[in-house]
């Protein structure tokens, strides 16, 4: 049957901007959405607060929204483009639970919108949890067992009927506590009766625990006739207990016989049935019991998941394209497999492969969390990996991760002795956290028993038996030198995964020239390829090989054939950014996308590498080619020699490669690929170091004559004193060589210096620290630029609204600058150009200016792709990245007809989201040290406006009346007065701390006095429960100050009171709520917006503007 | 880990490819074809239809549950040999009995790991299942070659005499529900019928979902004649699973020939192209087969599609077809007939397994089907005689 013809125009909702447990993934979704739908015909209509997006590119939809994703606004949207239908299910739990509101409020029925792909009710059920186990158990399936109960002999009699051991959950407490598991009945006692007094409303629920039980999911698809496949299995390494984003997987699942499997998939038909997931996919979470093989159905996401587009990736199959076409009215068998091609999509892919993903964390950011995990994600990112077995598979992901590690249990620069491998205790084995894995190779290294590792970790021994044959080869290469190490054991070494800086680390040292020689990376590379022991390629084919592969969609593997059927086509490389962590994520695969169109549209083949399965350079039909592989230089170079000819000879013909659009990760590999020979497009790896080099950059400045704040660099702290003391406290300090302002602080005085770099001297041994002039009350900026190797022109400039001090990734960023002179833009401009000039940048730059007290200052220059890339693109309607690709691949800025920094219409602003709900304990402020996960965009008219609008979008509430509460460090209070001024006038009653307060009675403002926490009860905490304040304005200052507003802080994110912690920051948000209070928001498509931006342009300025 | 004895794979096209024993130590021959299932290694060894086949599994892990009683398809492992990329060194599953090698070696299946099984596969898929012989004994890639070259071909041969039983059996593992536990039909008090199947090499688990359906079944040997079967008094005759080309069990071909009309038959796959035979159609070989759990069956009659196991080399022609049978199921990726319909002659067939075992359960419908049309037979009898 065809696809439907009631319906033309389809309003999509985005996930906004990323946050833990909502990634890239979503963009990658709703592309395919995008893509498919416009293929049908249908006008697309999208909306997403997160410019950083592929899906939010002008030209991916008919009408696109970058709005705040609240009902109001997209009310009015859907007023504007009348769309005939709302698909909620490709923009994550944030698109379900907005297109839920809209149709509990009345909007779509008002405006006669249809929800397509997951009705209301299907929705409703899926996502209440007692409802949902109620229709399982009424459709025969198991669930885990529980009742709520009052008090704690209801608690034994329930107990006693459904067995030990079971979950205490006290009803209605923050994050569980009161609660635990009880093996006996003396237990349960103890515990049922502290929950039952924890819950405020003496509830206990106790559930049958599953902890320990081994955890499946499958990702199934649906169609209107009923017709239903499992596109993928996927196994977690890690037991139920640890959130499935937190948890290793595996796919297809290794450790089911055909009946059990076959029982799961029994019971995922009925639990989409029951549920009325008419079309489109579902991710279904079940528990197995390793003892018996009971199976219990946990959980279903009626939408396509993280775990959904695990499955795309690991499969072949496009679920998120997919189920758009069902949603309009296709079946399976009516969309063909496009890898495949003359097979249909009703079909259940066959892996004859294995993909491992691991999380990657960011707890170093967050010290004071609790780096448990549980049932709540914690991680940031993932890589994904791929080989013939689960060991291969293991390893590369292992070593796309980068953190260090180079392979399972060994890491970068530390050769294996027991002091590097120290046998784990216990806990180690049976707390999970990030280090479990390695821990199990230590403690497998220390010769203990699979089964009791398995037992420890709840891992199934299966997985622990195939580490084992890891570190039993690791065992018997440690034999060997690399003189001596035979062909076969390297050859088996490498099929299990290892890497050659794994065998480096692991081999015995040799002699040369009568000294011991630890063999490098090279060297093993070197010894293997006149071996021969190469890589093949084989191809992601959905089918086990069964029908032709048509798509170039590739993994590395050692096996004897090779697929990839190399081309001679002129091509380029492009580098990906690999796992998303903070700092590098989204923007990066942003222009690393847009790389790949801009150099296919110029004839080149493009060839993308990333581990990355939430993005969409990592979709096989975004580059012609794909290679999903770790990005490690073994990794890369293999690629490169394949491509380009010269796997087995020197004589090939050399594929550029693209580094600079990445982030950092490629970046790393670029002196190694330039070593190698690998041609790398773009400004010269000379310009880069010039860059980098704090010597060299410092000396071309000084010849530019161009401002940067004095600094100078220490080992020890006697230096770093003396440092301090020449250029002036307070001092920015950092490790040299980091990401993301990763340890980065400011210290006040000879005290904080001595602590931070205590503290420095564990984050990078031997490494010397940067101190820098800190710029108190400066204004900092953003500069995105493309060269061309001779021109430069500016994309744009973007003003901080937080402070200098405030990492540039945490704050907020208005364009155009709005408290910057004309005569300070121009100098920005002027020294702009001439740097990227100096430089010779072909492709992006990024440079932080300062303003301090009239002067600029140079703070940083970084020839590469930046994070506000996209955002830049968004608010401009140029293609940055798409201009920068092709400068790199040598046109000139004239051919490419960007000439002159673009002109803006209104305002823009970027806001930064940062994870502090996700992770209570962690100390909440801005600081040098970056820890947003992910960004939003407002745009309007005003400031104010575009402001407000991305406070929402970042989920903020901007109050516009009630109450303030306002406490500031001394350092600020003389600021504070016109704020509180503003507020008043708005109406606001103010709430302050004694300090504060008495300043603003100083000035003759009212200010109700609130205790500091430390000074009792009723405080600032219970004023924040009690609802009355709307808005917290808490500026810490100092290591020892932002203590005592911590516990304030925290409050006011769990009460989802909005939050500020700058100055600058507040006198923003009262802009945004006078403007709230004297006009609505409006919302504007970014093509009409263009559009009118063309026409205000034309009818201005340009008479001479040809084309 | 122990030392690696080496194994070859020789084809007869003059390929050889490289692994370690598994299983017995020896040398045999047969046809090379491979299974895209990546669960049930168990139920595919024990199925009868593999005799005669050295089956290729594109899995990469395989052994990881071991071996154990319940999942047998028959009493003792079929395949002439089986080759894997990576046989599992440990055996986890709460049901295990047995690791999958002590499980060869016991049975004296040659198999072999370590082989580059895509590669392989590929090759298979481009130059056709071919003769092979598969050896852990000395291999030389001369010696196997010819050995290959001197193997039987598949086209024209009946293997079904090495599968049947001897003599009848009745089938009394009622084992109905999901591990054997649950009530018979008969205990619900549901009706019951009696089945006559034919074992060309019959998989347990279509006995066990006949049983579940609340036939009684007396299996009898491929030879038996129609007369014979009439004699039993069936309410219907069953047509199993089994090796080798359909067009050489000439005497099966015969005896359906001599039931149609009858009493009701229900066939699968083997049993399907006999009864295709039977009504008078052609089968042909398949370039590869299908052999896997994955692929898209469309049953007319609903326009739905079921995910279907499938274990065929050969395919009912459907030009050669007569008027009078209609074409109830395709396949979606080749469009070869899966399943077909003799109303006149109350016969119906599927080409892929219903029973699955290893597979989707999608097409389970097809027994149920099977005792609704033996209960309207009765009952059409039942009218007719009073």
């Amino acid at each position: 049957m065809p696809r439907r013809t009631d319906i033309h125009s389809i309003l999509i909702i985005g996930s906004g901007p990323i946050v833990i447990g909502q990634a890239c993934e979503f963009d990658y979704s709703g592309v395919q959405a995008c893509k498919a739908l416009r293929r049908e015909g249908f006008r697309v209509v999208l909306v997403n607060s997160n410019p950083a997006t592929i899906m939010t590119d002008p030209q991916m939809a008919d009408a696109t929204y970058i709005e705040p994703l609240t009902p109001e606004i997209v009310e009015k949207i859907i007023e504007r483009e009348r769309p005939d239908a709302l698909l909620p299910t490709v923009g994550g739990q944030t698109g379900l639970n907005l297109a839920m509101k809209l149709a509990e409020n009345g909007v779509l029925d008002r405006y006669g919108v249809q929800l397509i792909g997951a009705s209301p009710r299907a929705i409703a059920l899926a996502e209440d949890r007692e409802l949902f186990k109620r229709a399982m158990l009424d459709a025969g399936l198991r669930v885990p067992l529980g009742e709520t109960v009052t008090t704690v002999d209801q608690a034994l009699e329930v107990a006693a009927r459904i067995g030990y051991p079971v979950l205490v959950r006290p009803s209605f407490t923050l994050g569980g506590s009161g609660g635990g598991i009880a093996y006996n009945e003396s237990q349960l006692r103890d515990i049922a009766d502290r929950g039952l007094r924890t819950s405020p409303v003496t509830q206990v629920l106790i559930e049958q625990s599953v902890l320990g039980w081994k955890e499946y999911e499958l990702e199934v698809m649906r169609d209107r006739m009923d017709n239903f496949v499992v596109v993928c299995s996927i196994e977690n390494l890690d037991p139920m207990g640890v959130h499935t984003g937190d948890s290793i997987t595996i796919a297809p699942a290794m450790t089911l016989t055909d009946r059990e499997y076959q029982r799961l998939r029994e019971m995922a038909k009925i639990v989409i049935r029951t549920v009325g997931v008419e079309t489109g996919g579902s991710n279904i979470q079940f528990a197995v019991n390793p003892r018996d093989g009971t199976p219990l159905v946990i959980e279903m996401n009626p939408r396509v998941s993280r775990s959904s587009a695990l499955a795309s990736k690991a499969t072949g199959f496009p679920i998120a394209k997919i189920a758009a076409l069902l949603a309009v009215g296709y079946t399976l068998d009516e969309i063909p497999n496009d890898i495949t091609r003359v097979t249909p999509a009703s079909f259940e892919p066959s892996l004859d492969y294995v993909v491992v993903k691991i999380p990657r964390w960011a707890f170093e950011k967050f010290p004071g969390v609790d780096p448990t995990l549980g049932p709540q994600m914690k991680s940031v990112g993932e890589v994904m990996a791929i080989g013939a077995t689960f060991n291969e598979a293991l390893q590369k992901a292992i070593r796309g991760l980068e953190i260090g590690a180079v392979g399972f249990g060994a890491f970068a620069g530390k050769r294996l002795s027991p002091e590097t491998t120290p046998e784990p205790s216990d806990n180690d084995l049976r707390i999970p956290t990030a280090q479990r894995l390695f821990h199990v190779a230590n403690a497998l290294r220390a010769g203990w028993d699979i089964e009791r590792i398995a037992a420890l970790t709840g891992y199934d021994p299966w997985f622990v038996a195939q580490m084992r044959t890891i570190i039993d080869l690791e065992a018997a290469l440690a034999r060997y030198t690399l003189e001596t190490l035979p062909a076969d054991l390297l050859r088996e070494a490498k099929e299990n995964g290892f890497s050659d800086a794994q065998i480096a680390l692991i081999l015995q040292p040799t002699v040369r020239n009568g000294a011991p020689y630890v063999p490098t990376e090279m060297d093993v590379r070197a010894y293997r390829k006149a071996l021969g022991i190469l890589p093949v390629y084989h191809r992601i084919d959905t089918c086990a090989a069964e029908f032709e592969a048509y798509t170039p969609y590739l993994y590395s593997t050692y096996a004897t054939s090779d697929e990839s059927a190399v081309t001679d086509r002129p091509k380029v490389i492009i580098l990906g950014g690999g796992p998303n962590r903070i700092g590098q994520g989204l923007e990066f695969d942003y222009c690393c996308v847009h790389a790949s169109f801009a150099l296919r549209d110029l004839g080149y083949e493009t060839i993308m590498v990333n581990c990355n399965p939430e993005t969409v350079s990592t979709d096989y039909d975004t580059s012609d080619r794909l290679y999903f592989e770790p990005l490690t230089l073994e990794d890369v170079l293999n690629v490169w020699e394949n491509e380009s000819g010269m796997r087995n000879s020197e004589t090939g013909t050399p594929v550029p490669m693209l580094v600079q659009f990445g982030g950092q990760t490629p970046l790393n590999l670029a002196k190694g690929l330039a070593a190698a020979g690998v041609p790398i497009w773009g400004t010269s790896q000379d310009s880069i170091d010039l860059a980098e080099d704090r010597g060299r950059f410092s000396e071309l400045l000084r010849q530019l004559d161009i401002m940067q704040p004095e600094s100078g660099m220490a080992a020890d702290l006697q230096s770093a004193r003396r440092v301090a003391q020449r250029i002036g406290y307070p001092v920015l300090v950092r490790p040299s060589y980091v990401l993301g302002g990763r340890a980065m602080a400011i210290a006040y005085d000879d005290e904080g210096l001595a602590q931070y770099l205590h503290e420095a001297t564990q984050i990078s041994a031997g490494q010397p620290v940067l101190i820098d002039r800190y710029l108190e009350d400066a204004f900092e900026l953003d500069v995105d630029a493309v060269g061309d190797g001779e021109n430069i022109v500016i994309g744009g400039i973007m003003e901080h609204v937080e402070e200098a001090g405030v990492h540039s990734g945490d704050s907020a960023m208005v364009m155009p600058p709005y408290k910057v002179s004309a005569y300070h833009l121009s100098i920005i401009r002027d020294e702009t150009i001439r740097i990227g000039q100096a430089l010779r940048v072909k492709g992006l730059m990024n440079i932080q200016f300062a303003i301090k007290d009239d002067e600029v200052y140079v703070l940083e220059v970084n020839p590469r792709a930046s994070r506000t890339v996209p955002f830049v693109a968004k608010a401009t309607g140029v293609p940055l990245a798409r201009i920068a690709a092709q400068a790199a691949a040598g046109k000139t800025l004239a051919e490419l007809g960007f000439t002159r920094e673009p002109p803006l219409n209104g305002f823009f602003v970027k806001e930064a989201v940062l994870p502090f709900d996700k992770f209570p304990g962690a100390a909440v402020f801005l600081s040098p040290e970056m820890r947003s996960t992910g960004e939003v965009m407002g745009h309007a008219s005003t400031f104010g406006h575009a402001f407000a609008k991305a406070e929402m979008g970042a989920n903020q509430r901007i109050p516009t009346s009630g109450g303030a509460l306002l406490t500031v460090n001394d350092y600020d209070k003389g600021a504070i007065g016109r704020i509180a001024r503003d507020l008043v006038k708005l109406g606001f009653t103010i709430y302050a701390t004694r300090g504060t307060a008495a300043w603003l009675h100083q000035l003759g403002l009212p200010a109700i006095v609130v205790n500091k926490v430390s000074e009792g009860s009723p405080h600032t905490v219970d004023l924040i429960a009690s609802g009355k304040v709307g808005l917290v304005i808490s500026t810490p200052l100092g290591s020892r100050a932002y203590a005592d507003g911590q516990a304030l802080r925290s409050a006011a994110i769990r009460y989802g009171v909005m939050l500020v912690t700058t100055l600058t920051g507040a006198a923003a948000t009262v802009s945004a709520i006078k403007a709230l209070r004297q006009k609505e928001l409006r919302v504007r498509s970014l093509q009409e917006h263009y559009r009118l931006t063309m026409t205000v342009e034309n009818n201005t300025a340009v008479t001479s503007h040809t084309e | 880990m122990k030392q690696r004895t080496r194994a070859m794979l020789a084809l007869e096209d003059g390929t050889i490819w490289h692994g370690y024993a598994l299983g017995a130590i020896g040398e045999r021959a047969g046809e090379v074809v491979f299974n895209t299932s990546m669960t049930g290694y168990q139920e595919v060894l024990t199925d009868p239809s593999y005799y005669g086949q050295i089956v290729v599994m594109t899995a990469p892990h395989i052994g990881n549950t071991g071996v154990n009683r319940e999942d047998e398809e028959s009493h003792h492992p079929w395949v002439a040999g089986f080759v894997v990329r990576a046989a599992s060194p440990y055996v986890s599953n709460w049901r295990a009995a047995q690791s999958l090698h002590e499980y060869l070696a016991e049975h004296g299946v040659v198999a072999m790991t370590g082989v580059d099984t895509r590669a392989l596969v590929r090759h298979i898929r481009t130059q056709g299942a071919m003769r092979a012989v598969i050896s852990s004994q000395n291999p030389e890639p001369d010696r196997l070659i010819a050995a290959a070259r001197a193997a039987p071909s598949m086209n024209g041969l009946d293997l079904v005499p090495y599968v049947t039983c001897a003599e009848p059996y009745h089938w009394v593992e009622g084992n109905p529900g999901e591990w054997g536990r649950g009530e018979t039909p008969a205990q619900r008090g549901e009706p019951t019928f009696h089945v006559v199947a034919y074992d060309f090499g019959i998989k347990r688990n279509i006995l066990r979902l006949l049983a579940e359906h609340g036939c009684r079944i007396t299996v009898v040997p491929a030879t038996t004649p129609a007369s014979e079967v009439l004699a039993l008094e069936p309410d219907g005759v069953f047509l199993s699973n089994g090796p080798g080309d359909p067009a050489a069990v000439t005497y099966a071909v015969q005896a359906v020939r001599d039931l149609l009309g009858k009493t009701p038959l229900f066939g699968i796959c083997l049993g399907h192209q006999i009864l295709g035979l039977a009504l008078g159609g052609k089968t042909y070989k398949l370039h590869f087969g299908h052999r896997g759990g994955n692929q898209p069956v469309r049953f007319n009659d609903t326009g739905r599609v079921e995910i279907s196991s499938h274990n065929h080399g050969f395919a009912v022609d459907e030009s050669s077809l007569p008027e009078g049978v209609e074409i109830t199921h395709i396949n979606l990726n080749d469009r070869c007939v899966e399943g077909l319909r003799a109303p006149d002659h109350f016969a119906f067939s599927v080409q892929y397994h219903p029973e699955a075992a290893p597979g989707p359960h999608d097409a389970r419908y097809l027994f149920r089907q099977f005792v609704e049309l033996m209960a309207q037979v009765r009952n059409r009898r039942s009218t007719s005689n009073g």
